[in-house]
């Protein structure tokens, strides 16, 4: 069951933090106005989301099961502190626009609730690559809605690259075409809501062709939940 | 003879959608005829490029979702959308402003939520919000009423400055001045007095008023209210809603007015000025949207008039019935939970 190429399609696609579970809205559509400051997230989950799922698959079989989930958020929480510390020291105008996003990353149902359905149950390396894919599938949801609102709002791509890559990205910069006035709504958040709900049509649609495309085959006898892929 | 059987109901009327939003449109043309006299061709150009636009908007989305185009497009109901947005957009609003609400209004707030009748919000006043808050610029800059202007378009000079001034440099050119024919509606310029210290006397002073009301806007009213009261008369629809938020906005500004009269405005310039008698009439009795038992839609009709008036009065827009409206729409299936009517032969609905 826990073979690598089943994790990789649960996490990028199937079963897909931002679009299919909707965790983590809150960052979702709170951070993504722009490119950069997606990227810049999407990358800090992800770290978090590794790390986490690595410590908590490391000690699944030493702590007692009524007290397991403050000990995941603990870890977590440890985790995350870290990294805020170390944007907060290398990327200090990432630190900046994020804001309050980045402690948050500790109530992301996204870590706790891979931590919880799938690093406690399976063994080290399937838990960090489960992190590592859930975390590329939240990321490039984030980017898909950044580069999409930054796009929308102010014609720009990758505006503020130099806020997380350092000063030599300010050439990253595209204008893809210019604007006389801004579209608001696209930066601000209901923009954001309506982008999302898009995306996930998107999404449907494209499984519905999918669907369509492929020859029927035979039903599926076994019915597995979706968001756990191994029961012990 | 076999008698055939039918089930109910047996009295019907011959009223369909279609020529019932027909008539919406008919009982409005006064307000329409009436605003374009005091704004110039603008109005007439967006309402016309408003419905053709709405009218492909819901044939492409309809292809989309693979249902029967011509059908549903002869209900008319895409063309009132369009036609209420083209009146409510400002008159020399450039065209891409009118085209993006109108597909945000048709695509997005109808057709996705599953077409005519399955809105959860009324789609002019939506759409309206969306550009209002998208394009703050182009949507507050009325143009001055008729009398104000150094001279007046013709309606080709109005089609040129709508769908082709849209650069940067027209719009400065045409719209922050230098043609005298931009100038801030009678609410912005009291809302505006207010800020600065004035009082009401002072406010009234500027001179987008004459007689205390607000040039141009006084009679846009009194037009509206006519086609409102023909559309009661002809049953198009019930007073109840239009009633209650004349009624409770009537209320509440006389009550700010008898409290201080200084600060704020007086009932009769609540009513008579912005979008009120529109609105009232022809926008929040949309059935779709609004609640469906006749108390519920004096409560819902009620509600609207007490937020346009704290909204008018305490908040940052200077009109506030697409605001209102919206919100009003959020409850109506709330009002019309609890307010059900009774069903013969029961004592309560409950």
């Amino acid at each position: 069951m826990t073979n690598y190429r089943e994790i990789a399609w649960q996490g990028l696609w199937k079963n897909n933090p931002g679009l299919v579970q909707l965790l983590g809205l809150c960052p979702l559509l709170a951070v993504t106005a722009t490119v950069t400051n997606a990227l810049g997230l999407g990358l800090a989950t992800l770290i978090v989301l590794v790390g986490s799922n690595i410590l908590v698959s490391l000690v699944k079989n030493y702590v007692p099961k009524e007290i397991r989930i403050p000990v995941f958020v603990m870890i977590i929480a440890a985790l995350v502190t870290t990294v805020q510390l170390l944007i907060n020291a290398y990327a200090y105008g990432l630190y900046l626009s994020l804001g309050i996003f980045l402690p948050l990353i500790v109530t992301n149902c996204v870590i706790i609730g891979r931590a919880e359905a799938f690093a406690s149950r399976n063994n080290l390396a399937s838990s960090a690559f489960d992190g590592l894919m859930m975390g590329v599938g939240f990321t490039l949801v984030l980017v898909a809605l950044g580069a999409s609102r930054e796009l929308l709002g102010q014609g720009t791509l990758f505006d503020g690259a130099d806020l997380l890559l350092g000063d030599w990205a300010k050439s990253l910069t595209i204008q893809v075409w210019h604007m006389d006035t801004q579209f608001l709504l696209a930066m601000l958040p209901p923009g954001a809501f309506i982008a999302m709900g898009f995306l996930i049509a998107a999404k449907n649609y494209i499984d519905h062709v999918i669907e369509r495309r492929q020859p029927k085959t035979e039903v599926e006898t076994t019915i597995t939940r979706a968001r756990i892929t191994k029961v012990n | 003879m076999a008698l055939k059987m039918a089930s109910s109901p047996y009295l019907r009327d011959k009223l369909q959608t279609s020529s019932l939003m027909q008539r919406v449109m008919l009982c409005a043309l006064p307000g329409l005829l009436v605003q374009s006299y005091f704004f110039g061709w603008g109005t007439l150009v967006q309402v016309l490029f408003a419905m053709a636009t709405a009218a492909l908007c819901e044939a492409a989305i309809l292809a989309m979702r693979q249902r029967p185009i011509k059908a549903t497009l002869q209900d008319n109901s895409a063309l009132l959308t369009g036609f209420l947005l083209g009146l409510a957009v400002p008159a020399f609003a450039p065209w891409w402003i009118t085209l993006l609400g109108v597909a945000f209004a048709i695509i997005v707030v109808k057709q996705l939520y599953g077409g005519l009748g399955n809105n959860i919000f009324n789609p002019a006043m939506a759409a309206y919000v969306m550009l209002l808050i998208a394009f703050p610029l182009q949507m507050t800059t009325w143009s001055a009423p008729v009398g104000f202007e150094h001279h007046a378009f013709g309606l080709l000079e109005t089609s040129r400055i709508i769908f082709f001034g849209s650069t940067a440099a027209d719009i400065s050119l045409y719209q922050m001045g230098a043609d005298g024919i931009a100038m801030a509606t009678p609410l912005d310029s009291v809302k505006t007095a207010f800020s600065t210290g004035l009082t009401i006397n002072e406010a009234l002073q500027a001179n987008s008023f004459s007689d205390g009301f607000g040039i141009g806007w006084l009679w846009i009213n009194c037009a509206y209210l006519l086609g409102g009261l023909v559309m009661i008369k002809l049953k198009l629809i019930r007073w109840h809603i239009s009633g209650a938020i004349i009624g409770s906005l009537f209320v509440c500004a006389s009550i700010g007015y008898l409290l201080s009269p200084d600060t704020h405005l007086g009932p009769l310039l609540h009513l008579f000025s912005g979008a009120t008698m529109l609105a009232a009439f022809f926008i929040a009795t949309d059935p779709v949207s609004a609640a469906t038992s006749n108390q519920g839609r004096l409560i819902f009709g009620a509600l609207i008039g007490v937020l346009v008036y704290v909204i008018r009065t305490y908040g940052g827009y200077p009109d506030a019935f697409a605001f209102a409206v919206l919100l009003g729409n959020l409850c109506a299936p709330f009002i019309d939970h609890y307010v059900k009517p009774r069903t013969y032969g029961h004592r309560t609905s409950r």
